[in-house]
């Protein structure tokens, strides 16, 4: 637990989907830490965690880029991310050095302080201060990778249970995956529009305007099926809900402000 | 049988639209894991036993040739034969001679993946020698002529219907749709078979080093008949199945049974230790126990060694998604899902397999339910590992990863790249938010809206409010 005089300072990790995909997430993580109490700082070197090499089998570029990372995220008390996923992929770092290997202890050392935003807020801060004007019934699916890795389930509920206008109905095989798989969506296409379509059923089934989650790439997935199906459900990341950063679209909604903002 | 794992991706696309294996495959959805998960619920214990197993399984592992000797010197001072074969062709042959030398005309079979893994029944069968699965599920593919798609459930791919049709079709009886009729048509047909039968082949679940003994479960009790009926009882198993004491395939029985059929206790556990003893009623004459190798040896020591703790409960295949959405036969060989996609690539050569250890999400649930906690989404990616070591992986993959991690490997021009991305996306996207349709990665486009970026990059924005001064 943390020492009430002293503010954490928190290395982000940006997780390159988010920073490429929904900065709006970045900055509703930040909102929220900061509300928690901590000094948040995001190292420049920073890029992606790896995991596309990783699971590609390619394992020499994968250390490349976990040495890359564990440098830059070095020195912080802890370093959080919104991505169950890539927070996941930062745990399995030590896996890909000798343990006689400096950077092994280095690699296991970034794993003790790396956390994914909810389980942060919730396992380490005990956060229990959310404000959001969020009104509205919502469904969640959990991820694979961070229900299964970094065994969050329970995290974002409770989070989420602070907000009044909130309304859970759980859906049917929430812990099922999506069928996102990184590149698995793309090289076995049919097998993974099965899988998603599986679980826009069980989306759709519930009623709730809205779907949730941690992760991006599971929440791309789930919003391009839904659309493609015409379901009328919007997909927030979870964080965007609980620092009530809800002026932008939902995912794959109309852009706003395109060509300013380009 | 002939391997189609080369074909994964056009068998699973054929098997996502066979309407009835779809149906099939519904109940396998929501029978096992529901049974599993209300029989783990029974057993506070559960994961304590698991992990008792893992590390019980590691210690056979590392003292498997001890084991292994102390159940081979068990069989013969009981009376019995061990064979010692390191390959699927050895194997054969010694079945096939101890068969000829009892001049066998028809054999009885228990269920048994590794007959399936050593492709006995056409060997017999080329050599004038009649095999008949007297297991239901067997029993009903031998006549299709179908292989199992399923390691304890083998014609799970099937409806009642496709029962029906089959039974009426072999069985020179009126049609019926009543699973107890069909039950009892079988039961008739195979009764004469075991009386006749001159050689009865089972698979073994467990080996115990400490008595000599394999034990087999089964819920229809065709596997007593087939071991106790015929002169000759031929055992085919393979090495790993060793176990040091009756204590510890205890042990294993019930991590089996939970994780399997969600049943606290297979119905029947037939345990046989040797040729029949002279105060006996019943048994085989002699007794022989194949223990096949191939390829498992050398996983010893090595990146799969954990695979060695399988106990085949299918838990792996009944919880994954991949699975569920197109059945066994789709993978193209005897073990299918999580387990055979570590498997296969072993025993028939990763060329061929390369694609099975990529069919998967790595959602990890197949590890979550495993009994011995094998880590096979780990052991699937040293298969990718493998592969693109060796050049197997797809070109345009290959090279898409090593120019994607050129930029992961360098910050700012790996921010370029998001940037440029970031604008494309965006533009492409237009006042929707979301793409329709891209070439370029149509797998996804195909089924699904891409939506785009909703602003520009995180990293971009952060640093000009930096610049900006707050
Ligand atoms: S890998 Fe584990 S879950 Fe799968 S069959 Fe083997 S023991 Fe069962």
């Amino acid at each position: 637990m943390l020492d009430n005089n002293k503010q954490p300072v928190i290395g982000l990790f940006v997780t390159c989907l988010a920073d490429l995909y929904r900065p709006e997430v970045v900055f509703a993580s930040i909102k929220l830490l900061e509300a928690a109490g901590c000094r948040v700082e995001v190292p420049q070197s920073q890029t992606c965690c790896g995991q596309p090499a990783f699971n590609t089998g390619d394992f020499s570029n994968t250390a490349d880029i976990a040495r890359l990372t564990i440098t830059a995220l070095e020195g912080y008390e802890y370093v959080v991310g919104p991505s169950g996923s890539c927070i996941g992929m930062l745990h399995h770092y030590p896996e890909l050095f000798q343990p006689e290997d400096p950077w092994h202890a280095r690699a296991l050392a970034l794993k003790a302080r790396a956390f994914e935003i909810t389980s942060f807020l919730v396992d380490v801060l005990q956060f229990s201060n959310i404000q959001s004007q969020f009104k509205g019934k919502v469904t969640y699916h959990d991820s694979c990778s961070g229900l299964r890795e970094l065994g969050i389930k329970q995290q974002p509920r409770a989070l989420l249970s602070q907000i009044e206008g909130v309304e859970l109905t759980e859906m049917e095989e929430s812990e099922t995956c999506c069928g996102f798989g990184g590149t698995f969506c793309v090289k076995y296409a049919d097998i993974s529009n099965r899988m998603v379509g599986n679980k826009t059923d069980n989306v759709a089934k519930t009623g709730a305007q809205t779907l949730l989650g941690g992760d991006l790439g599971c929440l791309l997935n789930m919003a391009g099926k839904l659309q493609r199906e015409g379901k009328d459900v919007q997909v927030r990341h979870v964080v965007e809900v609980l620092a009530d950063q809800l002026s932008h679209p939902a995912l794959g909604e109309s852009a706003y402000h395109l060509g300013k903002s380009l | 049988m002939q391997i189609t794992s080369p074909q994964f991706k056009e068998n699973a696309r054929i098997a996502l639209t066979d309407v009835g294996l779809q149906k099939a495959l519904g109940n396998v959805k929501t029978g096992f894991p529901q049974k599993r998960a209300n029989a783990v619920a029974r057993l506070p214990e559960f994961d304590q036993l698991r992990d008792q197993g893992r590390d019980l399984k590691n210690h056979i592992i590392a003292n498997l040739d001890i084991y292994l000797e102390e159940f081979e010197a068990n069989v013969i001072k009981n009376g019995g034969h061990v064979h010692w074969c390191r390959t699927s062709e050895d194997a054969r042959q010694t079945i096939l001679k101890i068969c000829q030398d009892k001049g066998a005309k028809t054999v009885t079979k228990g269920k048994s993946m590794v007959t399936e893994e050593i492709n006995l029944n056409e060997h017999l069968e080329a050599n004038g020698i009649t095999p008949i699965e007297t297991d239901l599920g067997e029993y009903i593919l031998q006549l299709r002529g179908e292989h199992p798609s399923h390691i304890i459930a083998p014609a799970i791919h099937l409806n009642l219907e496709d029962v029906s049709e089959t039974f009426h079709a072999h069985h020179n009886k009126p049609k019926s749709m009543d699973p107890a009729v069909l039950m009892q048509e079988a039961r008739e047909e195979l009764r004469a078979r075991f009386v006749a039968a001159d050689v009865g082949i089972t698979g073994a679940n467990f080996l115990v080093a400490e008595t000599g003994s394999s034990i087999i479960v089964t819920n229809e009790g065709n596997g007593d008949l087939t071991q106790t009926l015929p002169k000759t009882h031929i055992v085919v198993t393979s090495i790993e199945k060793v176990v040091p004491t009756l204590e510890d395939m205890t042990l294993f029985l019930r991590l089996l049974a939970r994780s399997a059929t969600g049943q606290e206790f297979t119905v029947y556990n037939t345990l046989s230790t040797g040729p029949k003893r002279p105060e006996d009623q019943d048994g085989p004459e002699d007794y022989h126990v194949v223990l096949v190798d191939n390829g498992r040896s050398d996983m010893v020591g090595g990146e799969l060694q954990d695979m060695l703790r399988c106990i085949r409960c299918a838990a792996c295949m009944n919880h994954c998604p991949v699975y569920g959405a197109i059945g066994g036969h789709s993978y193209g060989w005897v073990y299918p899902g999580p387990m055979g996609s570590v498997l296969t690539p072993q025993m028939i050569g990763i060329e061929k397999a390369a694609l099975l250890p990529n069919a998967s999400t790595f959602c990890g649930k197949c590890e979550s339910v495993c009994p011995v906690h094998i880590p096979l989404p780990k052991l699937m990616r040293h298969w990718r590992k493998n592969e693109f070591e060796r050049h197997l992986t797809p070109k345009a993959a290959r090279w898409g990863i090593k120019t994607w991690a050129f930029f992961a490997k360098r910050p700012s021009l790996y921010r370029l790249l998001s940037q440029t991305s970031n604008r494309m996306l965006r533009l492409l996207g237009g006042k929707k938010g979301r793409i329709h349709k891209l070439p370029m990665v149509s797998g996804w486009t195909d089924h699904r809206d891409m939506p785009v970026p909703s602003s520009k990059t995180f990293m971009q924005q952060w640093n000009e409010k930096q610049k900006a001064g707050h």
